[in-house]
């Protein structure tokens, strides 16, 4: 509904950016501009603030999940002073567009570089994450020469928002998998008129990476993903019967462990809950703004977050809660549990699930060290034919770009270099 | 024959506990005051007319998403189902019907290790009536249990003989109904067993027995491994009888094993369907606290609960065919009766501190548990797998009654009170 409003209100900013000559006749692309009616902000504050809550957890850690006194303590400053405004004008700031492919709109931000080299670029959020985790990088990659880094390593960025994410569409009907939505990404570079680009994921990103080096569509030169699916087929085995695999280093070991503790912990079960039964986790996500909170800061990448309290470390409280808040306004939260059902349970990190071996294109990595797990160089070379980068950082964790933005930046510069 | 203890007399304390259906209150009011730790205290169900209000009001006011992407239920609870439940819920559905005949059975609470324990308690008129303990399960409570009371207790009026009679307990779970809610870790099934077979004693039970289904198998098949003096005998609905490999075999969703009896066979099917939809309790096993929802969306809590699955779909085949009677003679479950459970949750706000036993429990589910004391079991067609006998002699060497019957799944005593009131009975003839 609010979808609708805001496709309406077309914003002319932007429009110029646009190549229309390459979109030709294959559909159009059209600009668009955030406007989240009043009446729907003003709700959101009188549903936090209407909260029931249940009571305290029974341990003293974040064990049985979002702990009551800080979701509390978030939430109030949600419904107090966070400003969604500001979130929206900084969208609004960008370039943003909307096109209709298969069926669905598809909203992405779209930023050109003013260098004529750049290399395009599209970037895949994941899941609880948005666009939003991307904007702090559109500086760096357009327009490098400001960043500490060379004009030629510049890239045209394309930030789509996932079917059922964001400013998307919702399917309505089934098949909106990692396949079906990396053929959509080579439509949308097809419409924009690119015939040479690049594509980088993360989380949800990184199997639509993979779909897409899969799908090899003309002028995709190479992906870089930053949760690669690299741990061998007989690791995944282990971890189902719990027995270690023999053979593996000291380094493959400690990445083996974190796995077994990682499932153990439980850390998965918002990956079950939605794999399974989306529209019936829907309905409480929908109708609860606090429980769409703790749902998304549910995620493992959330883990070592501190709820904004080191003011000196992305994401922020308000980057969080833009994030948030993008769920809730466009009432994403059952739609884009979806995709974890319509993945129907396949392993994102598994090599053999990703089908990585049969990967001929190009093939980027940095590990971040903390995301949900290390991914060894070992079992990435084991994964991949064509590894031509693989980098392990040494800081930054799952939303390696909302949380080292800088850093991001420098690896996918470097992990495209050779394919420029 | 069976004495009860301090059962108070005294009335006072009834309406010192009547407030939002919460222990919380109870766990500080007088009782505190007086005397006994051990004091048993008479309860009465009053929620407050705000709370129906606000309930009503959320319900109204209920941001939905839109419609699932497809056609059955694999998804999840339905669009147009939780819709339909949810409009009877705000204008036609009435707690206070629930909430008087509640008020018509002696209830009581009384404090074990800390926590307020509450308990229904029905005496038999027949004398030699044997003592009953009946554990409930999720999403269930003590209104699943209700149309069982007068079957046992009055066996006369059913077809049954007074020498058949019981005397019936059934207490809610820490964290669930009217129980108070535990504040630290530790109540799983293992310590509620304890807890029953305490509160058993301290309504001066030296003999009795214990019956459960779900949550409540798990806790009758502790009180059988803990064994204490004076359980005679447990009689379960769903029995933990499943051999190891076979366990893991259908956890990993291997294909049927060869060299199955055609009983097993169905045994392992019902397994295989069971461990594919554990989506709902491997999350309140992973992350309880984080379903908020379930506290502040009706809707959301509602849908949680109705899509615990049976052997015959997910949501359970049972509960979607009830959403669709009103009434039933022969005591099938009805819409009225979903609600006043799913109600219950709600007014005692203990969704997710009900949530929090399979956080609590890291055991194995349908495994024998090492029970060596007399076990009867009935195997229910609709329940998550139907028993073969020869697993079930396996895994309960004192087996002393094993029945199929033809009706009823997973909710036992809801779905057929009058079936499950006459297996009980045959279950311990032999134990009296």
């Amino acid at each position: 509904m609010m979808f609708m409003v805001a496709t309406t209100l077309q914003c002319l900013r932007g429009a110029g950016q646009i190549d229309y000559a390459n979109t030709k006749s294959s559909g159009t692309i059209r600009p668009f501009h955030v406007s989240i009616p009043a009446a729907d902000i003003k709700d959101l504050r009188k549903r936090i603030k209407k909260t029931r809550w249940p009571d305290k957890e029974t341990v003293a850690d974040q064990s049985q999940g979002v702990q009551l006194d800080k979701l509390k303590e978030f939430v109030h400053y949600w419904r107090t002073k966070y400003d969604w405004r500001k979130a929206e004008s900084k969208l609004n700031s960008l370039s943003q567009f909307v096109t209709t492919i298969d069926g669905v709109e598809i909203y992405f931000i779209y930023v050109k570089s003013r260098q004529p080299s750049a290399l395009p670029i599209i970037i895949t959020h994941g899941w609880p994450g948005s666009v939003f985790e991307f904007l702090k990088v559109i500086g760096p990659l357009t327009d490098p020469a400001a960043y500490g880094g060379n004009a030629e390593d510049a890239f045209d960025v394309v930030i789509p928002s996932i079917p059922g994410f964001g400013f998307s569409g919702k399917p309505t009907g089934t098949g909106w998998g990692p396949e079906h939505i990396a053929r959509v990404w080579a439509e949308l570079m097809k419409r924009l008129g690119y015939s040479r680009y690049v594509a980088q994921g993360g989380d949800w990103g990184s199997p639509i990476c993979y779909s897409m080096a899969h799908l090899k569509p003309d002028g995709l030169l190479g992906i870089h993903v930053n949760l690669p699916s690299a741990v061998p087929a007989e690791v995944v085995a282990a971890l189902g019967t719990g027995k270690t695999p023999a053979g593996l280093s000291n380094e493959e070991q400690l990445v083996y462990e974190s796995l077994v503790a990682y499932a153990k912990s439980g850390s998965s079960a918002y990956n079950a809950m939605m794999t399974a039964r989306p529209q019936t986790i829907g309905y409480g996500v929908t109708d609860s703004p606090v429980f769409l909170a703790a749902w998304l800061l549910v995620h493992p990448g959330f883990a070592q977050w501190t709820y904004g309290r080191d003011p000196e470390k992305f994401p922020t409280r308000d980057d969080v809660l833009d994030d948030i808040t993008l769920y809730w306004l466009t009432n994403s939260g059952a739609s884009a549990g979806r995709i974890y059902w319509e993945n129907m349970g396949r392993g994102i990190t598994g090599a053999a699930a990703q089908k990585t071996l049969d990967i001929t294109l190009p093939v980027a990595i940095t590990v971040f060290p903390d995301d949900v797990y290390r991914a060894p160089e070992s079992w990435a070379r084991r994964a991949y034919q064509n590894l031509i980068y693989f980098h392990e950082v040494d800081k930054g964790g799952h939303f390696a770009a909302w949380e080292q933005p800088q850093l991001f930046a420098e690896e996918v510069r470097a992990a495209f270099k050779s394919l420029r | 024959m069976k004495k009860s203890k301090s059962i108070l007399t005294s009335t006072v304390v009834a309406s010192a506990l009547v407030m939002q259906g919460t222990l919380s209150s109870a766990q500080k009011g007088p009782s505190a005051n007086i005397s006994s730790a051990e004091e048993i205290r008479p309860f009465h169900v009053s929620i407050p007319e705000s709370a129906l209000v606000d309930l009503r009001k959320r319900i109204l006011a209920t941001r939905w998403p839109e419609k699932e992407t497809v056609t059955d239920q694999s998804q999840g609870v339905p669009l147009a189902t939780i819709k339909e439940l949810a409009h009877y819920w705000a204008t036609d559905y009435d707690w206070r019907k629930i909430e008087t005949k509640l008020n018509t059975i002696p209830q009581f609470v009384t404090n074990i290790e800390g926590l307020d324990i509450h308990f229904i308690h029905v005496r038999s008129k027949h004398r030699n009536a044997m003592p009953l303990i009946i554990a409930h399960g999720w999403p269930g409570s003590i209104i699943e249990q209700l149309k069982l009371i007068d079957p046992l207790t009055n066996p006369t009026r059913y077809g049954g003989k007074a020498e058949d009679a019981f005397d019936v307990v059934i207490p809610s779970m820490p964290g669930y109904g009217f129980s108070g809610k535990p504040t630290s870790t530790g109540w799983g099934p293992e310590r509620m067993a304890r807890a029953w077979d305490v509160l058993m004693k301290r309504l001066g039970y030296t003999h009795y027995v214990a019956q459960g289904g779900d949550w409540g198998a798990f806790v009758v098949d502790f009180m059988g491994v803990q064994a204490p003096t004076g359980l005679l005998a447990i009689h379960t609905n769903m029995p933990g009888t499943v051999p190891p490999d076979i366990d893991k075999a259908a956890f990993s969703g291997e294909p049927t094993p060869s060299g199955l009896s055609a009983e097993e066979k169905h045994a392992y099917e019902g397994l295989a369907f069971t461990y594919k939809h554990l989506a709902i309790y491997q999350m309140m096993a992973g992350r309880p606290q984080t379903l908020y929802g379930l506290a502040d969306s009706p809707v959301g809590m509602a849908a949680y609960m109705l899509d615990h699955g049976d052997h015959d779909g997910e949501p359970a085949a049972a509960v979607i065919a009830a959403l669709n009677r009103t009434s039933s003679p022969t005591g099938e479950l009805t819409k009225d009766e979903i609600l006043d459970n799913i109600t219950l949750y709600w007014l005692t706000n203990t969704a997710v501190s009900a949530s929090r036993l399979y956080w609590e429990y890291k055991g194995g589910f349908f495994n024998p548990k090492g029970v060596n004391i007399p076990v009867a079991v009935t195997v229910f067609p609709g329940e998550q797998y139907q028993a073969p006998r020869n697993w079930t002699e396996r895994a309960y060497p004192k087996l002393i009654y094993y029945n199929i019957v033809d009706k009823g799944g997973h909710f036992a005593a809801w779905e057929q009170p009058l079936i499950l009131a006459q297996e009980v009975r045959a279950a311990f003839k032999s134990v009296r």
